[in-house]
């Protein structure tokens, strides 16, 4: 190395995986259903979406990926909450890879609720 | 990406419990359910809660698990790691109070810490240099290169105030400054840094080398810039090789990378790193005789001045600072003097880290601002002492310090004030005792090692040490008179005026402080012939009380001398004859008080 500037270019691509052991996670946070009925219907490949979507996007300072067990509706799943610091959760039912990204684009990045993907009972 | 990262502590004391077995285990069943290239397994260094090892944390949930064994494995994988699925029954106790899941950071282990040196330490994989850096790793040395001349980076340690972590709390940025002035002929000066840990208890240096080799390698190079050296020597301990591999591996990596060896960050500055393997002498520790020793000669130290800021390693200039200290330095080049000067007392800035052993719940390494009281750290941080004890004093500073008692628990923790209760903060070892520890029996325990460790080069504390331990073993067999303890006295003093080295120097402390706060102790031993903590074998006796004894005959059995028998007494409304101890025959183990049910024996 020879320059400050490669070392910040490691710095970066270093910090999103090590800046996510952080004790408190702060910002938004995106459950996905994980347990038998969740991986069942597909719960899997939605996680990963939402995983590489969200450092793609840069934001792994704002926002945690993880999983949960089974919420009990599991006819509806894959489903996919996301919390948000002082507004409702939001909960995407039915999930699909593609149906992720749209997620990230629309709702993570653009602060709009995709409503169609959204449960209603 | 990985969606979740598992990181299992490979220190020394969780890979004695058995984390390597834990890790492969991890990677074969991530394997089996094919999540290994969703989850990944991290091998890190010490978290600090040695007592609950093997410890794996998986993010970014913060579910810390404990003790875990091989055969829990396969259900965090299946459950917590495929599923979602928290395994509670594996999770740390206090971070699952009342049913909820709490992060680490409010445990009260953890709450009251604060974690400088030991920041990376059970968080980033230390044979992975690019985990450092992107922990804003070699940023400092950076920094340093490119914005700062050699004497801003002094007046910026002097500044923030640092001490020696190594026990005695010189100045850091003064050495730096002296190194750098006294001498200025344009040769050769040398860098060193001391991880010869020897105090009984103590391994923060080692959880640093383990944890995160790269903060002792980035702040050498910075201390290097400072003074004007291009070489600098880790002097470790053979006996630590975990660490002694992983500094290696970090060394090489950081050679790999350009951050040590010519022309670092096209700066013109060159600065390389050699390890030197001590062979654990405890004198080694002590400045002139590890740089001796590294030089190829008998661990032998030598009298100061020349200081070795003059004369040091190979007669040349040389700054020689602990492990702690200089893992501190990266951080107050990055966070600027304000905000290290923010922690602490007035004389002692930032943080310490205690080694918490002996009678206490939480076992392990915890770093504090200075100025934390005893009283924290032993009730709040080290939860307390086991089986409702009660707290009697505290050791610090290992064979050089002293004892703690009760009445300075809310003695705000730093080098001055420990030094004003006769003791001295040392590398940070803390050792608590309770009431079942013998105080003359503790002093005669660390006398005992300086009289093993001491090189022999200066009478004072070659045979002073010697007969020292010779009055101490008197009084713990009930032999010593009152004129004695004067002896002891005395004699104490003179080794400490007398002695060449430190080693000597500071050898008679554990028995001047228990002295000071313990004389009872001595005087029960010498005028009343008792240990009254039970403890000193030569003071004790067993006897069965005959009307409590049953006659069940257990601790007959138990008895490895065969000094129990039966006698012709019944005691009233027993069935059996009590049994007696011949006293001549005892050994005064105390197995036979460890199977009594019926507590009919007594040691007095």
């Amino acid at each position: 190395m020879k320059s400050l500037e490669e070392l910040k270019a490691i710095r970066e691509k270093m910090q999103g995986k090590v800046g996510f052991r952080k004790e408190e996670a702060e910002g938004i946070r995106v459950v996905v259903g994980m347990a038998t009925c969740g991986i069942a219907a597909g719960a899997r490949p939605v996680l990963n979406a939402f995983v590489e979507g969200v450092a793609q996007a840069g934001l792994n300072d704002k926002i945690t990926v993880t999983q949960a067990g089974c919420i009990g509706l599991c006819q509806y799943e894959p489903i996919v909450e996301i919390i948000e610091p002082g507004k409702d959760k939001i909960t995407y039912a039915k999930m699909t890879p593609d149906k992720a990204k749209e997620v990230i684009e629309k709702h993570l990045k653009g602060g709009q609720v995709v409503a169609q993907y959204t449960l209603s009972m | 990406m990985y969606r979740s990262h598992i990181l299992v502590c490979g220190g020394t004391g969780c890979t004695s419990s058995g984390s390597a077995a834990i890790i492969d285990k991890l990677n074969y069943e991530l394997a089996k359910n094919g999540l290994e290239n969703e989850v990944q397994v991290v091998k890190t260094g010490c978290h600090g809660l040695c007592a609950l090892g093997p410890i794996a944390i998986v993010y970014p949930e913060g579910t810390f698990y404990s003790m875990i064994k091989v055969e829990d494995v396969e259900e965090i994988v299946t459950e917590h790691l495929l599923k979602g699925r928290v395994v509670t029954r594996l999770v740390y106790d206090e971070t699952i109070k009342n049913g909820e899941v709490k992060a680490l950071a409010d445990t009260d282990f953890y709450k009251k810490q604060k974690r400088i040196a030991l920041r990376n330490c059970g968080v980033i994989n230390p044979e992975d240099i690019e985990e450092y850096i992107g922990t804003r790793g070699y940023e400092a040395l950076g920094k340093v290169l490119t914005e700062m001349t050699p004497e801003q980076v002094i007046d910026t340690i002097l500044a923030s105030g640092l001490r020696g972590r190594g026990g005695a709390g010189f100045p850091t940025g003064k050495k730096w400054q002296l190194a750098r002035n006294l001498v200025q002929d344009g040769g050769q000066k040398y860098v060193c840094c001391n991880a010869d840990e020897g105090d009984p208890g103590a391994f923060m240096d080692r959880s640093v080398l383990e944890g995160d080799p790269h903060a002792l390698i980035e702040a050498m190079a910075i201390a290097g810039y400072a003074i004007g050296a291009s070489q600098g020597y880790v002097y470790v301990r053979a006996e630590y090789p975990i660490a002694v591999s992983r500094l290696q591996i970090a060394i090489e990596q950081a050679r790999e990378y350009g951050l040590l060896g010519k022309d670092i960050f096209g700066t013109g500055f060159d600065f390389d790193i050699g390890i030197r393997l001590g062979a654990g002498a405890f004198v080694c520790g002590e400045e002139t005789a590890l740089m001796t020793s590294i030089e190829g000669n008998r661990g032998e130290p030598r009298p100061r001045p020349p200081f070795p800021a003059v004369k040091g390693l190979f007669e040349r200039p040389t700054v020689l600072n602990n492990v702690e200290t200089y893992a501190n330095v990266p951080q107050i080049i990055l966070n600027g003097v304000e905000w290290f000067t923010s922690m602490g007392t007035e004389k002692s800035k930032g943080t310490k880290v205690f080694a918490l052993g002996g009678k206490i719940n939480n076992t392990g390494l915890v770093e504090v601002p200075m100025g934390t009281t005893l009283r924290e750290i032993v009730e709040e941080i080290g939860g307390g002492i086991p089986n409702g004890k009660k707290f009697k004093a505290a050791q610090t500073g290992g064979p050089s310090g002293g004892c703690i008692s009760a009445e300075n628990l809310d003695v705000p923790i730093d080098y001055d004030n420990l030094i004003a209760i006769g003791s001295m903060m040392g590398s940070g070892g803390l050792i608590v005792m309770d009431e079942d520890n013998c105080m003359v029996d503790i002093a005669k325990f660390f006398l005992q090692f300086t009289v093993d460790e001491s090189c022999g080069k200066c009478t004072p504390c070659r045979i002073g040490t010697r007969r020292l331990l010779e009055l101490l073993d008197k009084v713990t067999k009930g032999q010593a008179t009152m004129e004695d303890i004067d002896r002891i006295e005395k004699l104490c003093y003179y080794i400490k005026d007398n002695s060449l080295c430190g080693l000597g120097q500071t050898a008679p402390n554990p028995v001047l402080s228990t002295l000071q706060y313990f004389r009872d102790e001595y005087i029960a031993h010498v005028v009343d012939k008792k240990c009254p903590a039970g403890v000193c074998k030569d003071l004790l006796s067993f006897t069965i009380d005959k009307d409590k004894c049953i006659g069940c005959g257990m601790c007959a059995k138990q008895c490895p001398a065969g000094a129990i028998s039966k006698t012709d007494y019944i005691a009233p409304g027993k069935k059996l004859p009590a049994l007696a101890i011949d006293t001549s025959k005892c050994v005064k183990c105390g197995a036979c008080i460890e199977k009594c049910k019926f507590g009919a024996i007594e040691k007095k």
